[in-house]
């Protein structure tokens, strides 16, 4: 969809399928979106008329997965959400927009004679829920192929009735909007003491799920997740208007509270990213050439991200999605797993959906499942991939060579009621050396490199080989020392070349989560949000070129 | 939902406001979809949904709440909710009062064929690319069918009231070969459900796939291209940003000039190009209004290659003593009248691009911006296509790109991603591809 963004601030939402927006990652920008309650609207009040009383929610989501295995189905579950955003932006000293969004629905999924179905509506009565339950299975029943193969399920687990909730100390909808305002204000206005700082746009954006589901294996889970995020763009102008740059993205995503907010202490960061934009209109334009590239956790998170979590998500890697998202170098899964050599030996990459505070941390997925930790990349070599319940029999062979059994990661997740569940990236970290070094160790032992701070530019082709990054913040370093600040910069790179290059890493006193607020997939596009730990590491030899030129 | 139900529901709305100013957006709709992948089909579903969004003002106050609960408890939650925040909210120093009654032109953009289309049919439109490809047997289909109906509508309590129902029907498609090493996308886009040709969409995809196995490398460096339509919608959409007037007239945009101004009345691309938005030319059959409940026309951006107009919000025109022009939702270039046939005829060397990918801007000032080619990229020799060729990573910008254009031909309407843009294929030369990629 073509955006043409001078219009108004109120970005409104079109219907359904125009909400279904199918951009990769999102740069800073905030999402347009979101609503809610401020002290003077409590949560519960808030709910009152929206959500049925938790004793009804439950009596529907037993009514639909009831429904449907009594019309045929070998598996069903029913997911009832409440989903709410609120944004809040404001450039220099104004406000730009307060949006506050809130919407619910139930989805219901059915699985027919290994065929799926899925029907989702905003209509929560019982009438409401019958025909989407029959929409479900009309489509379950109208796409079953003759001679196709059936779907089949790993495991399911019977939870019973539990309950889940994120990390958050401070739920954002507890805390009036004036003072959330009032700190981006005072933030702002440090940033403009920098005497070529000349705009500042700066944003909060908070989700919370409330989310339940029920399936026919005997769960019936309820969970509240919050994420906290932080857009944030410093711009400075060259007095002639001749050049202007940007300092942006500093502040991680986090599947936390407003209290992660209060902590990142934003004024001061906000004056330092001003100093940090009105140096870089007087950097040095980076000389193309070969470097060693010291990329720290907020910027090689999202290397991670592009390079490998996407490669190793099993859908991609079978072909569902290689008419958008496209596939993966790691296929086919019998010619890679447990041989390909991904990196250098101390690359260890796991999955994982149990950091606290991590942004696709989450106690139970869209499948009913209770993800567990597991090594995609171990000692270099690829050694696993993404999972859900559909995906994981097709790797039988792997598990059985293993002595494991064939389970699910529980990487199953939906973005909303009303779009169907598939396999979503879980958190993927690089996981720290065991030498305690840390950033300022690499630094002195590289002779000719450069420092790469926060996510900058990136792009990647559909099966995650070949890719281009730049940085918000680049240094120059020789003869172990960094001499100054460097524009222009991005370095290309092949996946397996980049990570084989890569030759020293920081100890788990230098771990960080970097994360993304809304990574896209699937057709229609969903969202998701993922976090990615990591140390700072040392990568050698890449090629850098200056994106600098004007003709 | 009818015009009569949906200015009914805005006005229960209206009679709930107690602030200064009050403004509501509705959608409703429903989306159904049939997604396949590996030559079956993988997940499908529909979703029925209304949204109301309610813009709420206190003199400069303003916040906006959504909500999809239209019972009367429902709305009115959500009408103190948006009062709430937009006391609470420090006043906006650019708030402008709502607009009174408009005028709209009528765009018909709703077709009966596709606002009812079944779970049968959608599954056998699908099973047309399915059977085709199943029957080659060394080839996997992968694609996407989505249908729409649902309409948009905005009201105030000034007097304004806009309604637009509309239909759309979108159809991509990626055939590999079963070796993995082609691949081949074609999409097709409409409003109207009997204008999709599923077969010939699909024997395009399955034409271009056969044609790019086993691709050579090419050393990357600079080019003669030809680009599809997909491929030039892809970077001249990311030109619309840069158009915003606030933006160039601040010093921070591809048309700012260096010194103060804008780049406005120059030359900014070759001569051929014309840019211009109108929601009711027959390829887009758009809405005729925008957010803020403006009419749209027939907008001319640039002319002949010249800079005619840059984009106004309300306020910054007001600020700026000219006319706002409304926040236009489709872009077409217009073009000659060549085929693509004809260009790759008329071409002695050249990169034949189908689309691209993962698009992302690398210098703003320039509207410099990376990705690369994807799912069908051929050398042209002599007049033909004569071998696929490797992807390649591109640095290039579409500004750069208009100005070394040697030929354009007639613009389609696209789909996918890039519905609203209407796009010709073009030749350009020295295109700046940068790197080689393994990816197929």
């Amino acid at each position: 969809m073509l955006n043409i963004p001078w219009n108004s601030r109120d970005h409104k939402r079109s219907f359904v399928a125009m909400t279904k927006r199918r951009d990769f990652l999102k740069s800073g920008a905030v999402a347009a979106g979101a609503i809610v309650a401020s002290r003077l609207l409590r949560p519960a009040d808030a709910l009152a008329s929206l959500v049925p009383e938790s004793a009804d929610i439950e009596k529907l989501l037993l009514q639909a997965v009831d429904a449907m295995r009594s019309a045929g189905a070998s598996f069903a579950d029913a997911r009832i959400g409440r989903y709410r955003r609120q944004t809040i932006s404001t450039r220099e000293q104004q406000i730009v927009n307060v949006v506050d969004t809130d919407t619910i629905g139930i989805g219901v999924r059915a699985l027919v004679r290994g065929t799926w179905g899925f029907a989702g509506t905003r209509d929560l009565t019982p009438d409401g829920v019958s025909k989407a339950v029959r929409e479900a299975i009309a489509i379950a029943k109208a796409n079953r192929i003759p001679g196709a193969e059936p779907v089949a399920l790993a495991p399911g687990e019977k939870h019973g009735r539990v309950s889940w909730k994120s990390a958050y100390a401070t739920d954002p909808w507890d805390v009036a909007l004036e003072e959330k305002a009032q700190l981006l204000f005072k933030a702002n206005a440090e940033a403009l003491k920098v005497p070529s700082v000349r705009f500042v746009q700066g944003s909060m954006s908070f989700v919370k799920e409330e989310k339940h589901y029920a399936n026919t294996d005997g769960s019936i889970i309820s969970q509240t997740i919050i994420r906290s995020d932080l857009p944030y763009t410093v711009t400075a102008v060259a007095p002639d208007n001749s050049d202007s740059q940007s300092r942006g993205n500093g502040v991680q995503p986090m599947g936390r509270g407003y209290e992660y907010v209060l902590e990142q202490d934003l004024p001061t960061k906000a004056r330092y990213w001003g100093e940090q934009a009105a140096e870089k209109l007087k950097a040095k334009s980076v000389e193309a050439g070969v470097y060693d590239m010291i990329l720290t956790p907020s910027n090689l998170f999202l290397t991670i991200h592009e390079s490998l979590g996407h490669s190793t998500e099993l859908d991609r890697a079978l072909g569902h999605e290689a008419n958008m998202a496209g596939t993966s170098f790691l296929a086919p899964p019998r010619e890679k797993l447990g041989t390909f050599r991904v990196g250098s030996d101390i690359m260890n990459i796991q999955g994982d959906r149990s950091q606290p505070g991590a942004c696709a941390t989450i106690g139970y997925d869209d499948d009913g499942i209770k993800p567990d930790d597991f090594l995609l990349i171990k000692n270099g070599i690829f050694n696993d991939y993404q999972t859900t319940r559909e995906l994981a029999p097709t790797l039988d062979w792997w598990y059985k060579k293993q002595g494991r059994p064939t389970r699910s990661h529980g990487n199953c997740h939906a973005d909303s009621w009303n779009s169907v569940q598939f396999q979503r990236m879980p958190n993927v970290s690089l996981l720290p050396g065991d030498k305690d070094i840390g950033l300022n160790d690499i630094v002195a032992a590289t002779d000719k490199g450069i420092v790469m701070y926060s996510r900058g530019t990136y792009s990647i082709d559909q099966q995650r080989y070949n890719a281009q990054f730049g940085a918000q913040v680049c240094y120059e370093v020789r003869g172990g020392k960094i001499v100054g600040q460097l524009k222009d910069v991005a370095y290309q790179m092949r996946t397996p070349d980049f990570w084989g290059s890569m030759d020293m890493i920081g100890g788990k006193n230098s771990y960080e989560l970097g994360a993304t607020f809304s990574d896209g997939k699937g057709e229609p596009g969903q969202t998701s949000a993922v976090s990615h730990g990591c140390v700072p590491s040392r990568f050698k030899n890449l090629t850098v070129i200056n994106t600098g030129r004007t003709r | 939902m009818t015009r009569d139900e949906a200015r009914a529901l805005i006005e229960r709305v209206v009679k709930l406001s107690k602030a200064d100013g009050v403004q509501v957006s509705l959608a409703a709709g429903d989306e159904k979809n049939i997604r396949f992948a590996d030559n079956r089909i993988t997940t499908s579903g529909t979703a029925s949904d209304v949204s109301v969004r309610i813009f709420s003002a206190f003199g400069k106050r303003h916040a906006v709440a959504s909500t999809n609960d239209i019972s009367d408890a429902g709305l009115e939650r959500s009408v103190r909710q948006s009062e709430t925040l937009a006391r609470l909210a420090p006043e906006d120093p650019e708030a402008l009062p709502l607009l009174g009654a408009q005028t709209y032109r009528d765009v018909r953009s709703h077709f009966a064929s596709s606002a009812n289309v079944s779970a049968e049919a959608r599954a056998r439109a699908a099973a047309i690319t399915l059977d085709a490809a199943k029957a080659a047997g060394d080839l996997k289909a992968a694609g996407l069918l989505v249908t729409t109906n649902g309409i948009d509508a905005l009201g105030n309590g000034s007097g304004l009231f806009a309604y637009h129902p509309s239909t759309t029907v979108d159809f991509t498609t990626t055939i590999r070969t079963a070796d993995g090493t082609g691949s081949g996308w074609a999409g097709a886009n409409h409003r109207d459900w009997s204008r999709i040709d599923f077969k010939a969409t699909s024997d395009r995809a399955i034409a271009k796939a056969r044609l790019s196995r086993n691709p050579t490398a090419i050393e990357p460096g600079r080019y003669t291209v030809i680009l599809e339509p997909q491929a030039v919608g892809d970077l001249v959409s990311l030109m619309a940003g840069a158009l915003d007037a606030r933006s160039a007239e601040e010093g921070r945009s591809a048309f700012s000039k260096p010194g103060g101004g804008t780049k406005l009345a120059e030359k900014i691309v070759d001569e051929r190009v014309s840019f211009v938005s109108d929601p009711a030319d027959a390829a887009i059959l758009s809405t005729p209004f925008d957010n803020d409940g403006q009419p749209l026309s027939r907008q001319v951006w640039v002319e002949n290659g010249v800079l005619k107009n840059l984009g106004y919000s309300r306020f910054w025109a007001q600020k700026q003593g000219k006319v706002a022009t409304g926040s236009p939702s489709s872009l077409k270039l217009e073009g000659g009248t060549e085929s693509l046939e004809d260009i790759i005829k008329s071409t002695q060397r050249g990169v034949l691009v189908t689309r691209f990918w993962y698009i992302r801007p690398v210098n703003q000032r320039t509207l410099l911006f990376t990705g690369l080619t994807r799912d069908g990229t051929f050398m042209v020799e002599d007049g033909k296509i004569s071998r696929p060729v490797k992807n390649m990573r591109f640095n290039e910008s579409p500004l750069f790109m208009l100005g070394k254009l040697e030929a354009i031909g007639r613009p389609v309407r696209l789909s996918g991603d890039s519905s609203g843009l209407v796009m010709p294929a073009i030749r350009v030369r020295d295109f700046a591809f940068t790197s080689l990629s393994d990816a197929v």
